[in-house]
């Protein structure tokens, strides 16, 4: 498709489109996987994770908040249990891994660079609803780095103070790619009992209203760096779907989309190529070039 | 909103059950107490088995909601709902004419090969019970509401004992219920997980996508999360051990 990501070549008038992390269990809804370009997993931490308890879910008027908490069954149950059927789907399979050290991360990168079948993985850098780890961004991504050879997208938070900054410490530190954005904090209160809805307080949030958040964050690093972009926020349809690849995404994702729409990725990839033929394009690719070439202006005055 | 001309269907495999998603036209809404019932056209999609769930397109809400099948008159689906928040109000000012997606039917339903059904019901966990009832070809039913304006539901299970608060629906069990199906209030299906072990209870629960795909509506089950949509939303817990 492009000089880049070729893990996901397709070419022509759409791009590779993928789940976010989370919004799908490839094993529930198989189908829905397969109508995916590549298929990325829930979390996998080193050890199992019960997740957070109930309410973990919330609808705003504007925004989705979730505090799922990474429920997962551990490395080791999901290597010897997961992947097996995983593997049978025929979809490629992108893991995404997560911890609270840097040497959680290279265990979990460890186990997966053996694994045949697992084509990238995804660290899952600054979710909402775990502790962070104390290493940077870059220090977790160069862990991994000595822990596997299979491609690493590093998936940045959209509330870093310099999300171009980071994308370059990552490159640096060995990053194949970038995912963007993973979800904001946020908070619903019960307008009646002005309690917190969700059991654990704060959630992510995510949904249309992420989608600006989201395209300033591409912007900026497709102009930092000359990575994959696998660009992901509130994207619910083709007209979403342009205006990521235009931002500088070389992929996409779907998250909270899918879940009141399962038929959302045959949707979007069709909806794509409508907006991408009906400019009189023949790939997305060259959408996404015009716009570098008209970025004359700087980042800041683009404000 | 007016329903396209042509439906777009979609088929899925989900939870290892066949389900389709399609935009369906608003036959009618209903007032039934204070709740209403919603009736669709059916399209392309199977009412499923006593106890599934549908998930309904909420207008103007980011997510969908989950409704239990209450009555699959010919060529419709009915549901009955409670307005409560911004998705079940929206959808309880449909009019006929108007259209959604609707995505089932989703999640296991009660077994229905038992000998002695005993339905309960508790306030608009009552919804499932009529299309339940019909397929077990008639059953007794017990049903309990917060008041007299709810228990004008009752209407839809003819027949049916009926406790008004402060009594309690439990209160109308009798010593040897025989096989409880039920459905209502956490603090009920508690109730009776505790009087009748091996009770079919339909639990609910929040809900993003209906399908196992967020993990957003677990609840506890021996000691660990299950999603009430995938292994549920009929659960036939252990009871609890002695305290």
């Amino acid at each position: 498709m492009s000089r880049e990501g070729d893990e996901l070549s397709t070419g022509g008038v759409s791009v590779p489109i993928l789940n976010a992390s989370g919004c799908l269990d490839a094993l529930t809804a198989p189908g829905v996987a397969q109508s995916l370009d590549a298929f990325v997993t829930k979390t996998v931490t080193p050890l199992a994770r019960e997740g957070n308890p109930p309410p973990r879910i919330a609808e705003t008027d504007e925004w989705m908040l979730n505090s799922i908490g990474l429920q997962n069954p551990g490395i080791d149950a999901w290597v010897e249990q997961s992947y097996p059927r995983l593997r049978e789907l025929g979809v490629p399979l992108w893991v995404s891994v997560g911890g609270f050290s840097a040497s959680d991360y290279a265990f979990v990168c460890e186990r997966l660079d053996a694994l045949e079948d697992v084509d990238v993985l995804e660290l899952n850098l600054s979710c909402p609803n775990v502790d962070e780890a104390p290493e940077t961004a870059a220090e977790l991504t160069a862990a991994a780095r000595a822990a596997t050879s299979k491609r690493l997208y590093a998936k940045l938070s959209p509330a870093l103070p310099d999300v171009a900054e980071a994308a370059r410490a990552v490159a640096n530190a060995g990053a194949d790619g970038l995912s963007l954005v993973n979800t904001l904090r946020g908070l619903a209160l019960d307008p009646a009992t002005l309690r917190p809805r969700l059991a654990l307080g704060p959630g992510g949030a995510s949904g249309p209203a992420l989608r600006p958040i989201a395209l300033a964050c591409i912007y900026a690093c497709a102009r930092a760096v000359e990575l994959p972009i696998v660009g992901m926020g509130g994207i619910a349809s083709g007209r979403d779907a342009v205006q990521f690849v235009a931002a500088g995404a070389t992929a996409l994702a779907l998250g909270t989309i899918l879940f009141g729409d399962p038929a959302a990725p045959g949707r979007v990839r069709a909806e794509l190529a409508a907006e991408v033929t009906s400019r009189g394009y023949a790939s997305a690719a060259e959408i996404r070039e015009l716009a570098r070439e008209s970025a004359s202006l700087s980042i800041a005055s683009a404000e | 909103m007016r329903v396209d001309e042509a439906a777009t269907r979609e088929i899925f495999i989900l939870g290892g059950r066949e389900a389709r998603r399609e935009r369906l036209r608003v036959a009618g809404t209903e007032p039934v107490g204070p709740y209403s019932l919603l009736r669709l056209d059916r399209g392309g999609l199977e009412p499923g088995v006593p106890g599934q769930f549908f998930m309904l397109e909420a207008p103007g809400r980011l997510l969908p909601r989950p409704m239990s099948l209450c009555q699959a008159p010919a060529g419709e689906l009915a549901f009955l709902m409670e307005p409560i928040g911004p998705g079940t109000r929206a959808l309880c000012a449909l009019r006929a004419g108007d259209a959604i997606h609707v995505l089932g039917p989703l999640g296991n339903g009660f077994d229905v090969d038992v000998e002695r059904p005993l339905l309960v019901g508790g306030g608009i966990g009552i919804a499932p019970l009529p299309y339940l009832r019909e397929a077990l070809g008639d059953a007794p039913v017990l049903l309990g509401f917060r008041s007299e304006h709810h228990a004008e539901a009752a209407c839809l299970l003819p027949g049916a004992e009926v406790a008004v608060e402060p009594r309690l629906v439990t209160d109308l069990l009798p010593t040897d219920p025989g096989d409880v199906l039920a459905c209502g209030p956490e603090p009920m299906l508690e109730a009776m997980r505790a009087r009748v072990p091996g009770a079919q209870l339909a639990w609910e629960a929040p809900m993003a996508c209906g399908y196992g795909a967020c993990y957003g509506c677990v609840v506890e089950l021996s000691c660990r999360y299950v999603r009430v949509c995938i292994d549920g939303p009929v659960i036939r817990p252990p009871a609890p051990s002695a305290a």
